[in-house]
């Protein structure tokens, strides 16, 4: 009896294969090419005839500075939310790949802040940075405005940005300390024996070998602080996107104009354009910095 | 055995779904109501339903919380588009006219008309009632939570202070925050950016225009003014009382909202909803006097009514007929002078129609604490008859607008920005929202 297990028919894998394609289907092709659809008419909410415009809303989209700032505001959020989640998630991954006593433990308390829902964090972190009432009030008294994000642009971007790197440095540092653990110990204790010291074999050796995780790590978290849910709840729950569109990152912008505004035309337009940034940035990062990634 | 008792179970589920409509199997006829109110205030509708379930037997109201205003009527587009909609949804205020040019319900005074009930539709204050009318003043949704800004102050506080005048006036209000000032008070008087009560309420208190064709109700041409009317010269007054610390920023970012930041007794005075007032006196500490007046006038001004908040029943179109007797019959219920008066009661939310207002003014309800006070909001609303400027406002796309001049007003008072190059950009912006607003309804034309 032949056991291998290679279909001949087509139809069983196709059958296999119906759920997933069904379900990719229902929950993304079908609303993406809604999207498509309402972004060239102007949408009634609740339905009925639409009125084709052509590229009017796109137009109306890339008019707006507003728009342009909430790109720059997106773009500064993801390199920066994404870079220093990456750089906390390593060192605290290299820190506990070295075992020491109770490595067990901060690997468990590293990871707790990614189970916390983006919302959750947004709201606790807009209690406890509060400039009147949070851990940073008695500088404020002793300086005025030394942090208040409900003035200052920056602070405020500071601000959702440091609830982007709490919660996700945690899952970073899964990947980075899972990969920190497949490079060969040899190679470290070869090192130690050489008489270098942590750091020294860090930088030499650990990163070097991490490469292509860092590399998975930053297109990913790109992407996530770009489209993310978390983007959003982080920001519309902590400043709302002020002060004054300070932190309004483009996800709000989408959301707010296509629920809040009932403008499912332009929303969706925009989403489009979203969409295709994140392409352009994808292709970027693998065509230019994927081929270094490989250490050899 | 088992079997056969699965097969007969089965049959009599089917028997009973097909004969469900007859007399002889009389089934309740089954309706959803969503409404966007949470917690305790969503306790209470529960409790309403509950009242009309057991007050007859032909009809069931499933009633359903989606929390907030803002996801009940994204919920109930949603739900329309996919023909799974509520029999009634609750739209507040902002979503009128979105719902008004959907053609997605059927009008109120044509439901109850249908249904074989009569209603006295002028019973309801006009100042309420012609929020939701059309521009005949016919009604096409049912008032049902309504509110509208009010002024609140630390009776307390002004004693200590030595003010002996009330805070009718925006110059008694500035003279009085001198006086908390030099009495040691650092917060006299405490305000946010919601357009709601500095826009909106201020513009119609004294009779300046939001928008031109009567605020929208005579097209969806119409254009924003507010950057030309006194509201930019009330602005640049909060400012300069901003600048000299008397009147004080408190938002949710900067760690107090305005309503807790009085209640802790950080400020002294605010403007908010009418519909705070429960909560101000259960949070204030007894022994604090506190009371709620009109919201001032500038000086001189000839006072008119403030315009209705909060939100009102939409029966939707596109439900089996039978569902529709049962919405009539719901509504109905609501609107008797009782049940009036126990929303009134329990919320905190004042009376829509004029029984219902006399109703509890006869049996002393406004005559005590914790009630006292509240019926100066209908004293509000009811002020003069309603003009042009004071009837309401029919804008597409109001939310939107809203957060135009919030973020105009944030620009103003935590950044120092020009005043009215900042309401300018609002007015600017929220008219390109009006056009495509009138772009994606090309053609249609409000009634």
């Amino acid at each position: 009896m032949d056991k291998r297990s290679v279909f001949k028919s087509w139809w069983l894998p196709t059958a296999f294969a119906a759920p997933q394609l069904l379900l990719i289907f229902l929950f993304f092709y079908w609303p993406a090419v809604s999207v498509v659809k309402w972004a060239f008419t102007l949408e009634p909410p609740f339905g009925g005839a639409a009125e084709f415009v052509g590229w009017a809303n796109f137009v109306e989209v890339f008019a707006d500075p507003l728009y342009w700032s909430s790109v720059t505001v997106s773009l500064i959020f993801a390199f920066c939310g994404a870079s220093v989640a990456i750089l906390i998630g390593l060192v605290l991954a290299l820190a506990v790949d070295r075992e020491l006593p109770g490595s067990g433990l901060f690997r468990f308390v590293y990871i707790l802040p990614f189970a916390i829902a983006g919302p959750a964090a947004g709201m606790a972190f807009r209690f406890i940075l509060s400039p009147e009432r949070g851990l940073l009030a008695p500088l404020n008294a002793l300086h005025p405005d030394f942090w208040n994000p409900a003035k200052y642009s920056a602070h405020a971007l500071i601000l959702v940005i440091i609830i982007f790197i709490w919660k996700w440095a945690g899952y970073t540092f899964i990947f980075l300390l899972a990969g920190l653990q497949s490079v060969p110990r040899s190679l470290l204790e070869a090192a130690s024996m050489d008489g270098s010291g942590p750091i020294r074999r860090a930088i030499d050796i650990q990163v070097p070998l991490l490469a292509p995780t860092l590399f998975f790590l930053l297109v990913t978290m790109m992407t996530e602080g770009f489209v993310g849910s978390d983007t959003f709840g982080i920001v519309e729950r902590t400043t709302g996107g002020g002060p004054n569109h300070g932190t309004e990152v483009m996800v709000l912008r989408i959301v707010n104009e296509a629920f809040q505004g009932l403008n499912y035309s332009g929303a969706s337009a925009q989403s489009i354009v979203l969409i295709g940034l994140i392409m352009i940035f994808t292709f970027i990062q693998f065509r230019f910095i994927e081929k270094r990634v490989h250490y050899k | 055995m088992k079997n056969y008792a699965l097969k007969t179970l089965l049959a009599g589920m089917l028997a009973a779904t097909a004969l469900g409509a007859t007399p002889a199997f009389a089934e309740k006829v089954k309706f959803e109501f969503w409404y966007g109110l949470s917690g305790d205030l969503s306790d209470r509708v529960q409790e309403a339903c509950h009242k009309f379930n057991d007050s007859q037997a032909d009809y069931e109201v499933a009633c359903v919380s989606q929390n907030t205003y803002d996801a009940t009527l994204q919920n109930t587009i949603a739900a329309y588009r996919a023909k799974k909609q509520p029999a009634i949804a609750q739209i507040y205020d902002a979503g009128t006219l979105d719902m008004m040019l959907s053609k997605a319900f059927i009008p109120a005074k044509k439901l109850m008309a249908d249904n074989g009930y009569k209603i006295d539709w002028n019973n309801y204050f006009s100042g309420i009632a012609n929020y939701y009318a059309t521009e005949k003043g016919d009604l096409e949704s049912f008032p049902f939570n309504s509110s509208t800004g009010m002024f609140y102050y630390n009776v307390s506080a002004f004693e200590k202070a030595g003010i002996d005048f009330k805070p009718d006036t925006w110059e008694h209000v500035e003279e009085a925050a001198r006086k908390l000032k030099a009495a040691g008070y650092d917060c006299p008087l405490a305000f946010n950016f919601d357009p709601w009560t500095m826009l909106e309420q201020y513009s119609a208190i004294h009779n300046q225009p939001i928008a031109r064709e009567a605020n929208g109700y005579k097209g969806l041409n119409a254009q924003l003014v507010f950057n030309k009317t006194k509201f930019v010269d009330h602005v640049k007054f909060f400012k300069k009382m901003q600048d000299e610390k008397l009147f004080v920023v408190k938002t949710k970012q900067l760690g107090m909202d305005v309503v807790p930041a009085f209640t802790s007794q950080t400020c002294q005075m605010m403007q908010t909803s009418i519909a705070d007032h429960g909560t101000v006196g259960k949070t204030l500490p007894a022994g604090v006097k506190w009371e709620v007046a009109m919201l001032p006038v500038d000086k001189g001004t000839e006072r008119r009514n403030s315009l209705v908040g909060g939100a009102s029943l939409w029966v939707l179109a596109g439900r089996p007929q039978a569902e529709y007797k049962g919405a009539a019959a719901f509504l109905n219920f609501l609107g008797t002078p009782e049940m009036g008066q126990w929303w009134s009661t329990v919320t905190g939310y004042i009376p829509v129609t004029k029984t219902g207002f006399d109703a509890m003014k006869a049996n002393g309800f406004y005559d005590k604490a914790p009630y006292k006070g509240r019926e100066l909001a209908i004293a509000s609303l009811t002020y003069t008859p309603t003009s042009e400027n004071t009837r309401g406002i029919r804008l597409g796309g109001f939310t939107q607008i809203r957060m135009e001049v919030t973020t105009a007003l944030e620009a103003i008072f935590m950044q120092n920005a020009d005043v009215q190059k900042q309401i300018d950009t609002a007015v600017e912006r929220g008219n390109d929202v009006l056009r495509r607003f009138e772009k994606t309804y090309a053609g249609q034309k409000l009634d």
